[in-house]
């Protein structure tokens, strides 16, 4: 019942959007995001006390690992909503518009909801699909030319990568019908899946790992994101590069637990190379960015390939590590595009070059821009910090020198990028006459103060309950 | 003739024939320069997809089958340039696309090349599935999706690249029909009608481009890049 509530609210939401009320649009999704929150936490608990929760059955249900991404969805998804009030009517959009945002903001909300729900992998491929018609007009909102060119990118390379994905699910679904059948869900694969024809089910794992890649970011294949993640307004950032790629890895860590009953060992070291990879060149892209919303989006690609590599590690550990850094990564890069959000309002360019010392033209800007930095850089107090480290002690105890070394250094490479341009931007000298002081509208301060604390929070402690969670999740992996 | 394996025969040889047009169907979008043209390319392939979800119907008796190919009909021909006329600009169908990023004679033997590329990747699939799933649906498919993807590599025009997404989703389905062929009839509905969205959401964002920026040469759009000229003057000069 939760689970289904769950959906029709978003939707609810949408319809209600676009009622001809000024200021109903932003109150509506607002309240709706929260309501989705407080309902995610609910099932969440239900099913770390009780179990998973089941709606329909074969189709829609929730286990441990989709409550967690449930819970991120949910979580961005009502910052984000309180972000948007004021951002949105602080960059003085007309009002048809304004509730245009606001029905397309809730049924992209609605079809990355649907993606942990769906226990019909078919079915989780049409809500990623989903996501991706439902986002095109939030990148392109601004309507210029360089946000066009980033929504028809983000189009045209997402559907490819869909196409591609497509034929692996359905390939995977012929292993199932020559493994003897069953019913084509998450769960009755990995029950299949050592009677499975190897040569199939390592063609779908790779279709699907380079379909689904697309979307998630992974190089070479990332060419569309730091583009849709610069040129959307900040709120729907936040949710692109904090939820929305998360989502979709989440599907491709679903195939893990598959493969393991398969015995199908080749799967992970093409996840540990496609994880590399996307680490090194998003470490060294880091260094050359010019605009700091983009210089976030090539940190996305990173993280992606941090929980890619993760996973294809194998052992237990190192999937606790994977959905620990998926929690931290995006609690922290949702923050982080506030921040930037933040910024933008106050200077008005995304020019890294043309930002300095932006402590002292708007305090709360620079200082989320700082911490924002410092904590997805991967700083010691900070979450991501702790993340990492649990992913390289997992490498190291099952010997992987090589991959762990090239992954630290790849990291301390994007490190050094990230707090190079943060620390220019936030302290540099002013060259011009320093702009005056900006007032930031006060639901951004509020959603930067609320993000803002749970970062630093989370560096500092974790709750039992979480824990529990992650520990769910990781286990949903091992199987 | 009554010979049920007479028939069985005849359905088959009838599939194959389809699925060569298919893949005929898939070099012409490679190759036609005119929008229009892929759009015709494209509503052919389509109904040849019908043609052979009916054929492989009839083989297997699956009303399954029946179902994909009457949707894949109504959908694919009618709706879908039905809503590209609504929404994007009828000058855009006539223009004729002169610089792609390789000549015609090369991109064919590309495209080639991939079409055997894709035969011999899918062998060892063939030999794992069992023998009612096997035919030339699953090479043919592989390789309709591969084009596509090509296609999408050359073009620089919006609605050939439209096209080529829809050809790639087509190759997909081509190959599922016989792989995947007993799939929940509700799924395989969602999947077809999917591709009514995507024309939908990329039509509008074509129209979008159109009025902004004034061309549906899409190719062209490169502004968003990590350097610019002062700082890698090698690669201005390329």
């Amino acid at each position: 019942m939760n689970v289904i509530v769950l959906l029709a609210l978003p939707l609810a939401a949408a319809v209600l959007s676009c009622l001809p009320w000024r200021r109903v649009a932003s109150g509506v999704t607002l309240a709706s995001s929260l309501a989705v929150l407080v309902v995610s936490v609910q099932l969440a608990r239900q099913v770390v006390s009780t179990g998973p929760v089941v709606a329909i059955p074969k189709w829609i249900a929730v286990d441990g690992l989709s409550a967690l991404v449930l819970l991120l969805i949910a979580f961005v998804g009502a910052t984000a909503a309180l972000f948007s009030c004021g951002y949105m009517s602080a960059n003085s959009h007309e009002f048809g518009r304004l509730r245009l945002y606001y029905a397309n903001y809730n049924l992209f909300i609605f079809s990355m909801l649907a993606i942990p729900v769906s226990m019909e992998p078919t079915l989780v491929w049409i809500v990623v699909e989903l996501t991706t018609v439902c986002s095109a007009l939030l990148v392109c909102f601004e309507n210029t030319r360089e946000a066009l060119e980033a929504a028809w990118k983000y189009v045209v390379l997402s559907l490819m990568g869909a196409a591609v994905a497509l034929l692996g699910f359905l390939v995977l679904f012929a292993g199932m019908q020559a493994a003897g059948g069953g019913t084509y869900t998450w769960e009755g694969l990995v029950a299949s899946a050592p009677k499975m024809p190897a040569v199939l089910l390592q063609t779908a794992f790779l279709l699907i790992l380079v379909g689904l890649g697309t979307k998630v970011g992974l190089v070479p294949m990332h060419t569309w994101l730091p583009d849709a993640h610069s040129q959307a307004p900040s709120p729907v950032c936040a949710l692109l590069s904090g939820v929305e790629t998360t989502a979709v890895l989440y599907v491709i860590l679903r195939l893990f637990p598959v493969l393991k009953a398969a015995r199908a060992a080749h799967a992970e070291v093409w996840a540990m190379v496609f994880g590399l990879v996307s680490v090194g060149v998003a470490a060294f892209l880091l260094l050359r960015v010019r605009d700091y919303k983009r210089m976030f989006a090539f940190s996305t690609v990173e993280h992606m390939g941090i929980i890619l590599l993760a996973a294809g590690l194998g052992t237990s550990s190192a999937h606790y590590g994977a959905l620990y850094q998926a929690l931290n990564h995006t609690l922290t890069k949702s923050f982080c595009f506030f921040a930037a959000g933040a910024a933008l309002l106050a200077v008005g360019t995304r020019d890294i070059a043309s930002v300095r010392g932006l402590i002292r033209t708007s305090p709360a800007a620079g200082a989320s821009l700082l911490l924002g930095g410092l904590a997805i850089a991967g700083a010691p107090p900070f979450a991501v910090f702790l993340s990492e480290f649990s992913i390289f002690k997992a490498g190291l105890a099952e010997g992987r020198y090589l991959a762990m070394g090239l992954l630290v250094l790849f990291v301390a490479i994007g490190f050094f990028g990230i707090l190079l341009h943060v620390n220019r931007m936030v302290f540099g000298e002013a060259t011009g006459d320093s702009p005056a002081r900006v007032r930031l509208p006060a639901s951004c301060v509020a959603t930067l103060c609320v993000a803002g604390a749970l970062v630093i929070a989370l560096g500092l402690y974790l709750p039992e309950p979480l824990h529990q969670l992650l520990r769910l999740g990781a286990a949903a992996l091992e199987r | 003739m009554n010979d049920p394996l007479t028939t069985l025969a005849v359905l088959d040889s009838m599939n194959t024939l389809v699925g060569g047009l298919f893949l005929l169907t898939a070099f012409g979008i490679v190759a036609t320069r005119q929008a229009k043209g892929t759009l015709t390319l494209f509503i052919t392939q389509s109904l040849l997809l019908a043609a052979s979800a009916f054929l492989l119907g009839l083989r297997h008796g699956s009303w399954h089958l029946y179902g994909v190919a009457l949707v894949n009909v109504i959908a694919k021909p009618v709706l879908i340039p039905w809503i590209l006329r609504r929404t994007v600009h009828e000058e855009v169908y006539t223009r004729r696309e002169i610089d792609q990023v390789l000549n015609i004679p090369m991109s064919l033997l590309i495209a080639l090349t991939l079409a055997i590329l894709a035969y011999f990747l899918t062998m060892p699939l063939q030999r794992a599935v069992a023998v009612e799933f096997r035919g030339p649906n699953v090479p043919i498919g592989f390789a309709g999706l591969f084009l596509g993807a090509y296609t999408l590599a050359v073009r620089r025009e919006a609605v050939p690249l439209l096209i080529g997404l829809l050809a790639m989703e087509n190759g997909a389905f081509f190959a599922g029909i016989s792989l995947a062929r007993t799939l929940p009839l509700l799924v395989e509905l969602a999947i077809a009608t999917d591709g009514l969205i995507i024309v939908f959401i990329t039509a509008v964002l074509i129209r979008a481009v159109h009025q902004h920026i004034g061309t549906t040469e899409v190719g062209a759009l490169a502004r968003l890049k990590e350097q610019v000229t002062e700082e890698a003057p090698e690669e201005a000069v390329r």
